[in-house]
């Protein structure tokens, strides 16, 4: 390619990582703050124990498992969404890909944090870890939380992996543009990378693998974290559509949550020239796709609620849609559907901003689903006498937030530790393609002999 | 190490210099080409194409399998544990754990011989040159034999040659 142009992509894309202003430490500084205050909150919370929540008798799970819930959708965002579009060799993928892999390292490691805080005792996790024991806690396969355990650490395991294997050419770059201690740095994570033709070869081999393993993976986990409900006797939860409704709803607020960090690293880091508007239209054509699933999705599951009415079911379905909740329900339909609609299926009104308007209200809208899937439901449990009431107190809504912040937090210094678009892989969008190459190549004896 | 090299910024001229080179009676796998990205369009990209990583992949997903299939029915049988009426061993929700095993087995797989195939990370320091992150494309012999070291500087001396260097490590 084009060495200027070559250049030019690597000092744009380099910038960022290279050059530190106080706008940054700033925002460091706030939202490490936020996060130090949700750890302190959660600390206090360990030492004057769990009644400090609003969990009690009979909505044992809440806000914590609706962040977890919520959490490991938005981690659909990145894997799913950048394999997917490797497969199908999307050319526009190319500067998104590293932007939602990232979503979703993150976002599961901050998701996966949930169970371990709603434990309540979290210095007793390793329980939940598998090993053979002789106070027979752990070996019982048949438990959806030992399930849980095994695929976030699969889909963990794969994500930051299929993440970092891009990486290490970026790495490189980096070694050989900076001095002093990046220098040094660099050059331990670049792992030598040359750049050899066998070595890219051999990446861009284990990216396609990769690609066609996580697809399923990805897919298996939020199936995994539906069982949690569904495998549940509990009215509006033991459903067989839970699992293509939970991954729809995953890579819908994945889709909205990987528009904003695009447009907020745009904006924040100049890359106008690298994420163009047809990117967020492309994306926004995806969210009004999922969208539009999504509601399906909700009105086959209310239409068949509704319509066997069974008491129990029937109840927290009213207490849902004109009861207690009704508020947030109805806001979650204008937030997931209304909004969405008319954003995105007007091509005028399908610009960057419509987009992160669209995107903004499916993460509201997407968080108040996963509270309502888990709360009414518990709360108007079958009889009456056992039903109850549910308020978040100030410990779980602090945690909550810090969360928020603690994932603006790591985004942000990852995008100061590394190029947020895979520089090489935009390189290689850019290469022209020479008439005749193809021809050219086939005729060529050693390509012949080895097609 | 010692190693002749050029760089060039033109693939066409790089692949002018590796058939050179072939010319000169250097063998592929003596001839080192090196790029900031890869170069699908031509064809010393591909000399290194075959490559048994993808039924590595599939091993390695068969022994996760394996792996998963032991973990729970062994486990379940040493320490049994009757759960809401059913079987010690109970298959389907086996299928969920053995599935993801499969899938890690297959991941780690990939990853494992990728890093040995590529020889990532290198043990020795081998030829490179940081121009070629500035766009330029490195073709070169490592270690070649004293008696064919001007053929092979010869056959890099091709018009679009950038720059030739002979090298000690």
């Amino acid at each position: 390619m084009n060495e200027a142009l070559a250049q030019r992509i690597s000092d744009d894309l380099l910038r960022p990582v290279v050059t530190t202003t106080w706008k940054f430490w700033l925002l460091v500084a706030v939202l490490g703050s936020i996060v130090a205050m949700g750890l302190g909150t959660w600390f206090y919370q360990m030492y004057m124990g769990f009644g400090l929540t609003g969990i009690n008798m009979p909505v044992y799970w809440a806000f914590y498992i609706t962040n977890f819930v919520f959490w490991i959708g938005i981690s659909h965002a990145g894997t799913l969404i950048s394999a997917i579009l490797r497969l199908v060799n999307a050319g526009w993928r190319r500067p998104v890909t590293r932007c939602a892999e990232v979503i979703t390292v993150f976002a599961l490691m901050i998701g996966a944090l949930f169970p371990i805080i709603h434990l309540g005792r979290p210095w007793l996790f390793f329980w939940l870890v598998p090993y053979p024991s002789e106070r027979l806690i752990w070996p019982n396969f048949r438990s959806p939380l030992v399930w849980d355990f095994f695929a976030i650490n699969t889909y963990l395991t794969g994500s930051l992996l299929f993440l970092l294997l891009p990486m290490i050419p970026d790495f490189a770059l980096v070694r050989d543009k900076t001095t002093g201690w990046r220098k040094k740095l660099y050059s331990v994570l670049a792992l030598r990378w040359q750049g050899t033709t066998k070595q890219w070869h051999r990446l861009e081999s284990a990216m396609q693998i990769m690609a066609i393993a996580i697809i399923p993976v990805a897919v298996s986990v939020h199936s995994i974290v539906s069982f949690d409900f569904s495998m549940a006797v509990v009215p509006l939860w033991h459903s067989t559509i839970f699992a293509p409704y939970f991954v729809t709803g995953a890579i819908f607020s994945g889709i909205a949550a990987l528009i904003l960090a695009m447009a907020t690293l745009r904006k924040v880091l100049h890359l106008e020239e690298y994420l163009h508007p047809v990117h967020f239209q492309n994306l926004g054509k995806l969210l009004l796709m999922m969208s539009l699933l999504w509601t399906y999705f909700v009105f086959a599951e209310r239409l068949t609620a509704w319509y066997g009415n069974e008491p129990s079911e029937v109840e927290a379905l009213i207490v849902t849609q004109s009861g207690s909740f009704a508020p947030l329900y109805w806001t979650m339909v204008v937030c997931n559907f209304v909004v969405p609609f008319v954003i995105l299926s007007l091509r005028k009104l399908r610009t960057i901003t419509g987009c992160v308007i669209a995107s903004s209200t499916v993460l509201v809208g997407m968080w108040l689903e996963r509270f309502l899937i888990v709360v009414p439901s518990l709360s108007h449990k079958y009889l009456p006498y056992t039903w109850g009431h549910y308020r978040p107190r100030p410990v779980e809504i602090i945690i909550t937030i810090s969360t928020f912040a603690a994932m603006m937090l790591l985004y942000t210094l990852f995008a100061k530790l590394v190029p947020i678009i895979s520089i090489w892989e935009l390189k290689v969008g850019e290469h022209p393609v020479a008439a005749g190459k193809a021809a050219e190549l086939r005729e060529h004896p050693l390509w012949k002999a080895n097609p | 190490m010692k190693a002749v090299y050029a760089l060039y910024s033109d693939p066409d001229d790089v692949q002018r210099a590796v058939d050179g080179l072939r010319k000169a009676g250097i063998a592929d796998d003596d001839i080192t080409v090196i790029s900031s990205e890869p170069i699908e369009e031509y064809e010393f990209s591909h000399r290194h194409r075959a490559t048994w990583i993808h039924w590595i992949a599939g091993g390695g997903g068969a022994i996760g399998l394996a792996l998963g299939t032991w973990l729970t029915s062994f486990t379940e049988r040493a320490w049994p544990i009757p759960t809401g009426n059913m079987p010690i061993v109970a298959w389907w929700p086996n299928l969920i754990i053995m599935f993801e095993m499969t899938m890690l087995g297959a991941i780690l797989a990939t990853v494992i011989t990728l890093l040995i195939t590529a020889r990532i990370p290198a043990r020795t320091p081998k030829m490179y040159d940081p121009e070629v992150t500035d766009g330029k494309i490195l073709v070169g012999v490592e270690n070649p034999n004293e008696g064919s070291v001007s053929a092979i500087e010869r056959a890099l001396m091709s018009p679009g040659v950038a720059r030739l260097k002979t090298i000690q490590l």
